[in-house]
């Protein structure tokens, strides 16, 4: 039996359930009648970026729903670095999708920032100049410094995104899970965030993106999960997103151009 | 008017409607902003019957039965509504629609066909409310406030909806950061371990006490207009919920005193003989405050509207 610092030397392929940064097994959520996620075990590697990626409605967003308990799986476990996600909260920041909330809310920049903030703050804590100074230090990480008086309505979709991704920033997490965060944005705002990604990636964090453009997959990520109901293949994007996973994971829905696109992409 | 006959005749009145109105803005704010509101209009209506059931069990208007026979009428109200939706298989929206109205007419019937003539209970102050006649009998001038003998005179209703106010202001207080956090994003909140359901449950539990506090003040059915205006219009001021809520408690404050003296002295000033409605011209003065926000508020576009793709 390895102890615990012998097991850091092993590679994170081999990695089990036991100290990955999120693991489920056996999950399976459901809407109505016909199940969105059917039993599904996941593994996410630490310390490097894993894209969930599949066709509309397969689930993707669903699957790190429930894995966070937004929504309540009919069954399946779910673990956060070993333990029971209600005993890590801290550790764990999530973006969700720019569209699931009404953006005219009466609310500043800075105010959404600082509700990364609010386990820190309690019920009834003031705000002090450190918690401010933090959250503008998180604005500024994604290029937004310059907007934090502004009501949140009178931003561009992009900049929207990039403001749920600095209150994930203030939270000092150790998991990013982050649900299409590239869906619709802008240029600047797509390389702003992959640059965020990326350092938070350098710095030893974890990553987890629900990803829609097969395009930057190879780019961006080096771990790929393929979901369309349930899980299709799951590895380095090396071994697990190739033509064969694709086709299975798209079936019909992914013309053969797109396939050969992707192929050439992957040499 | 004189000192004396202001504070036998409209100070409590004028209490009553203005905490009455907070109580219910408060709330309001955020049912607004979560796209509820008219759950205090449900509630008015489907609370009907359990008040008159509640009165007639123990012959009183008092504070317990009104509030244990709302609580009833609104669990009757969900399993009837669960009920119509599992077995005649129709959406949600139609099943809470025929329940609500239901409930109310049950309401309305079961009045007229009691005998309430000895108290202030009736089909008209059920609906309109009985604000002009809290009066203080026991006052005999601004003195009284301080005499406890005449204190003890005060209409209940007073400390009723004063508790109330209380009770509401300090739930908005204490989860003021989890309420606020949730209305904007309810899957983050989750993340961050604040439990939505539960809040949101209390949230519509604390409005429907409000609702059946100002019950008293304003009627049933009038009481939607606490709920939504001050709100609506105070949202069209800013762009800061916390400064949003300050609005809504502004507006709410002159919609009742405005909406009082107005009622009272409107008629004569115009050559008229009678006073009208209380309740009436509060919830049209707060209609005008809204309107006037609608056309001439500094934060009216709706830019931030999510699209719809």
């Amino acid at each position: 039996m390895l102890d615990l610092v012998s097991s850091q030397g092993i590679t994170v392929e081999d990695r089990g359930p036991g100290d990955s940064p999120l693991a489920v097994r056996g999950l399976t959520v459901s809407y109505g009648q016909k199940p969105a996620v059917f039993s599904v075990d996941m593994t996410v590697q630490p310390g490097a970026m894993t894209a969930i990626i599949g066709p509309n409605g397969a689930g993707k967003s669903t699957l790190l729903k429930a894995a966070l308990g937004i929504v309540k799986p009919l069954s399946g476990l779910v673990t956060v670095y070993g333990r029971p996600l209600e005993q890590q909260r801290t550790r764990i920041a999530y973006v969700p999708q720019r569209a699931s909330v009404d953006w005219d809310f009466p609310t500043r920049v800075i105010d959404v920032v600082l509700m990364g903030l609010s386990r820190e703050l309690g019920l009834l804590g003031r705000v002090r100049a450190r918690h401010k100074a933090h959250a503008m230090d998180c604005l500024h990480r994604v290029g937004m410094r310059d907007f934090a008086d502004r009501q949140i309505g009178q931003l561009s979709g992009g900049q929207q995104q990039r403001v749920f991704l600095a209150r994930a920033l203030a939270q000092e997490a150790d998991l990013y899970l982050l649900d299409e965060p590239f869906a619709g944005v802008d240029a600047t705002t797509e390389k702003a965030i992959i640059d965020v990604l990326k350092s938070l990636k350098s710095s030893g964090k974890t990553v987890v993106v629900v990803h829609h453009d097969l395009a930057t997959v190879t780019e961006y990520f080096d771990h790929v999960f393929l979901i369309n109901t349930r899980k299709v293949a799951e590895g380095p994007v090396a071994e697990a997103f190739t033509a064969e996973t694709l086709q299975s994971t798209y079936g019909g829905r992914l013309a053969t151009a797109q396939i050969d696109q992707i192929s050439r992409v992957l040499g | 008017m004189n000192g004396e006959e202001f504070v036998t005749l409209s100070l409590t009145p004028l209490l009553i409607g203005t905490f009455s109105a907070i109580a219910c803005a408060l709330p309001g704010n955020f049912l607004v902003l979560r796209k509820q509101a008219l759950i205090g209009d449900a509630i008015s209506h489907v609370v009907l019957p359990g008040i008159v059931v509640g009165f007639l069990l123990t012959g009183a208007i008092s504070t317990w039965p009104m509030m244990l026979g709302a609580a009833g009428a609104a669990i009757v109200s969900v399993v009837m509504i669960e009920a119509i939706r599992r077995l005649g298989k129709i959406e949600p929206g139609a099943a809470m629609g025929v329940v609500f109205t239901s409930m109310f007419a049950a309401g309305v019937l079961l009045l007229e066909q009691t005998d309430t003539s000895t108290v202030h209970l009736d089909v008209e102050h059920a609906l309109y409310g009985n604000l002009e006649s809290l009066i203080w009998l026991d006052a005999t001038g601004w003195q009284s406030v301080l005499d406890p003998q005449a204190l003890a005179g005060l209409p209940p209703e007073l400390p009723r909806i004063a508790i109330t106010l209380l009770g509401v202001a300090l739930f908005t207080w204490i989860f003021w950061r989890p309420l606020k956090i949730s209305t904007f994003d309810e899957g983050f909140a989750r993340t961050i371990g604040i439990r939505t359901g539960r809040l949101g449950l209390a949230l519509v539990i604390a409005a429907a006490i409000a609702a059946v506090a100002a019950f008293d003040a304003v009627g049933s059915i009038i009481v939607i207009a606490m709920f939504i205006c001050p709100p609506a219009a105070a949202r069209m001021m800013t762009n800061r919920l916390e400064t949003q809520v300050v609005w809504s408690v502004f507006f709410a404050t002159v919609s009742a005193v405005l909406g009082y003296v107005l009622a009272g002295y409107g008629p004569l000033w115009l050559g008229g003989l009678d006073a009208v409605s209380a309740a009436g011209m509060i919830a049209t003065v707060s209609g005008l405050i809204l309107m006037i926000c609608a056309i001439f508020g500094p934060c009216r576009t709706r830019s931030g509207a999510p699209n719809s793709n």
